[in-house]
């Protein structure tokens, strides 16, 4: 019986060699909503370089939180590239819609806050409208400081909260 | 027995134990009104700066009970002297200290209460109505002059149950009285509370007595609940809901529970505010493109804008002749306070000392704006002198806001943080006294102090 179990055993390797290669299996930091099984096709495709699973498993795509300088709502330059492939993923299936959570952290009062998490929704809303997405996929909603994702009172978590989260309601 | 400096720190220490042992007490009394998610005034455990100095000496007499049953769980004069002092204005003689238990005015002996320095002595007496109800009669009387100021069959009644309404009520004749202004310790407070962590936060919109007895939930929902507004009638309350998805405004009657949506525009519909005369609600839309302050008719909901800027402006607040509103506005760069009249027009900034002023509440007359004013990362609640312009900060701080004065102007609410917990403060206007409203358990913020209660509500 050994020969089986060579083979079961190469082919074991082989295809834990393969995954552990191409880098790409691991879950995505935020979790996005939404189904994650993309086996529906509804949607035209524009014919990109993306496929729906992307969301997943691109380095870029990934990327679903944008965040801010106190006070601000200019999208720093370390976010411009995420910023451009969704934009890319967006123009490329016209099915698929956003949400974009602006926050603020804790600082100020509770209504200016709301106003100036939507603030950094639209810039970022804006800037990938400006790069390909159309309006009819971006969605704005403001959460001020309501949903922070900790609670500590410092920089070390403020910065946490300044954010704009992606969330796709629909994925084509 | 002559009082004397040393006398009056064992009072203290004295007076602070007796009063958490009433306190307790009452705990143990009372246990419905302490289930989870309960608001109780504590002892003063912070600050009563300055404020022993300058507070008129009154000493409340427990209050006698003739019945054949026993007496109401509630302590009435208790509630009485902590009215008095919570306020800043009055310092209440510790029990301890009530030597002598008059009932009626031909029972005092006024040597006594001059001896222990007192100003003003209460006495009264609760009196069992066949009915069951209790009918509690008081007098107050000067000290000095051994004058009465109120008595001779001034009485109030009310059930064994509502005996705390009956003492705030009390407490409002007796302050009205003595100060010439309207007492507000028969108000209630509206606040919001957060429980639990991560995807299984439950928030609350809470109404209460404004000493944190006796609070009842109005709202309960997972998604975020904000800016609790009370109409001038006290019967509804405004306040911004994200269940919906995105901000929306809703108005709830609070004695029915039902509710419906007055706002509900793409984009932000929050800070609901109510016009004096409770037809128009102020808010904040920004479906036209930013944050702008408008108008609605809650009637017919037809709107009108009254800032048209590209800044945020938010937080609106009527002036009580509801012709102006004060709000917040960025337009200058970071927020500070401006006045508008509500057809729309030039507004007029407000505040010019301090990096950051917001989240207006205004005094009944108009003569003060209390306020959130930012300074680096010190967020502290301020009170600005509209006739000097100048500002006094009355807390500490660091992240303090939402403050809301009580309808007489005596006294503000706010939230505050201690740890990583939420907790109200109430601060006499001039910043003197301080006293924590502490909740079981859980975040509380948002506090809004509602307007004169009438009876029957």
């Amino acid at each position: 019986m050994k020969l089986p179990i060579r083979v079961l055993l190469t082919a074991v390797v082989a295809s834990a060699t393969l995954v552990a290669c191409s880098g790409k299996k691991t879950k995505p930091d935020q979790t996005t909503g939404g189904d994650t099984t993309s086996t529906t096709t509804s949607g035209a495709n524009n014919g990109g370089k993306y496929t729906p699973g992307d969301l997943d498993t691109d380095s870029c795509l990934r990327q679903r939180v944008v965040y801010f300088d106190f006070d601000r709502s200019e999208i720093r330059p370390e976010f411009q590239a995420a910023v451009a492939c969704h934009a890319s993923y967006l123009r490329q299936f016209p099915g698929a819609r956003v949400t974009l959570e602006g926050n603020a952290d804790e600082r100020g009062t509770r209504e200016y806050n709301t106003a100036l998490g939507e603030r950094r929704g639209n810039a970022v809303s804006s800037a990938v409208g400006a790069a390909g997405a159309s309006s009819s996929q971006l969605n704005v909603v403001s959460y001020g400081e309501e949903r922070p994702v900790c609670k500590e009172h410092g920089e070390g978590c403020w910065q946490k909260n300044r954010r704009v989260e992606i969330v796709y309601t629909s994925k084509q | 027995m002559k009082a004397d400096p040393h006398m009056h720190n064992s009072i203290c220490t004295r007076f602070l134990v007796a009063r958490l042992l009433a306190v307790l007490a009452l705990s143990l009394a009372a246990g419905a009104a302490f289930a989870q998610g309960s608001l109780k005034s504590e002892v003063p455990t912070i600050d009563i700066k300055n404020g022993t100095a300058t507070a008129t000496p009154i000493v409340v007499v427990p209050f006698h009970f003739e019945g054949a049953t026993l007496p109401p769980e509630t302590d009435v004069s208790d509630v009485i002297a902590n009215d008095m002092n919570r306020c800043g204005q009055f310092r209440a003689l510790p029990k301890t200290d009530i030597v002598e238990t008059p009932t009626r005015g031909s029972e005092i002996k006024y040597p006594t209460w001059n001896m222990l320095k007192q100003a003003y002595i209460l006495v009264g007496r609760e009196i069992e109505n066949p009915n069951g109800d209790i009918r509690v009669e008081f007098e107050l009387f000067d000290v000095a002059k051994q004058q009465a100021l109120l008595g001779s069959g001034l009485a109030i009644s009310g059930q064994r149950t509502g005996m705390r309404d009956v003492a705030h009520q009390i407490a409002d004749i007796v302050y009205e009285k003595i100060t010439g202004v309207r007492g507000a310790f028969w108000t209630r407070v509206a606040y919001i509370t957060s429980t639990g962590v991560g995807n299984s936060i439950q928030y609350s919109l809470m109404v209460a007595d404004s000493d944190g007895f006796n609070p009842q939930t109005v709202v309960k929902s997972r998604e975020p609940l904000m800016s609790p507004a009370w109409s001038p009638d006290s019967r509804r309350i405004a306040y911004v809901s994200w269940e919906r998805g995105n901000s929306s405004i809703y108005v709830q009657e609070i004695a029915t529970g039902s509710r419906e949506v007055v706002s509900a525009s793409k984009g932000i519909n929050s800070a609901p505010s109510f016009s004096p005369d409770g037809s128009k609600l102020a808010l904040t839309l920004s479906y036209g493109g930013n944050p702008d302050i408008y108008i609605m008719d809650l009637a017919g909901r037809s709107k009108t804008q009254v800032t048209k800027h590209f800044a945020i402006d938010t937080e609106p607040t009527w002036m009580a002749d509801g012709q102006s509103i004060i709000f917040t506005s960025d337009r200058s760069g970071k927020p500070q306070l401006y006045q508008a009249p509500i057809g729309g027009g030039d507004a007029t900034r407000v505040t010019f000392t301090g990096e950051y002023n917001a989240d207006p509440s205004i005094s009944w007359d108009g003569k003060r704006i209390a306020m959130v004013q930012g300074s680096g990362n010190v967020y502290r609640i301020a009170v600005l002198d509209r006739a000097t312009g100048e500002s006094k900060a009355i807390s500490p701080g660091n992240l303090d806001e939402h403050p809301s004065f009580a309808p007489n102007g005596s006294m503000i609410l706010y939230a505050a943080t201690e740890g990583s917990r939420g907790v109200l403060y109430a601060v006499s206007a001039d910043g003197r006294v301080r006293q924590r409203l502490v909740l079981a358990d859980g975040d509380v913020r948002e506090p809004a102090w509602s307007p004169y209660r009438q009876r029957g509500q």
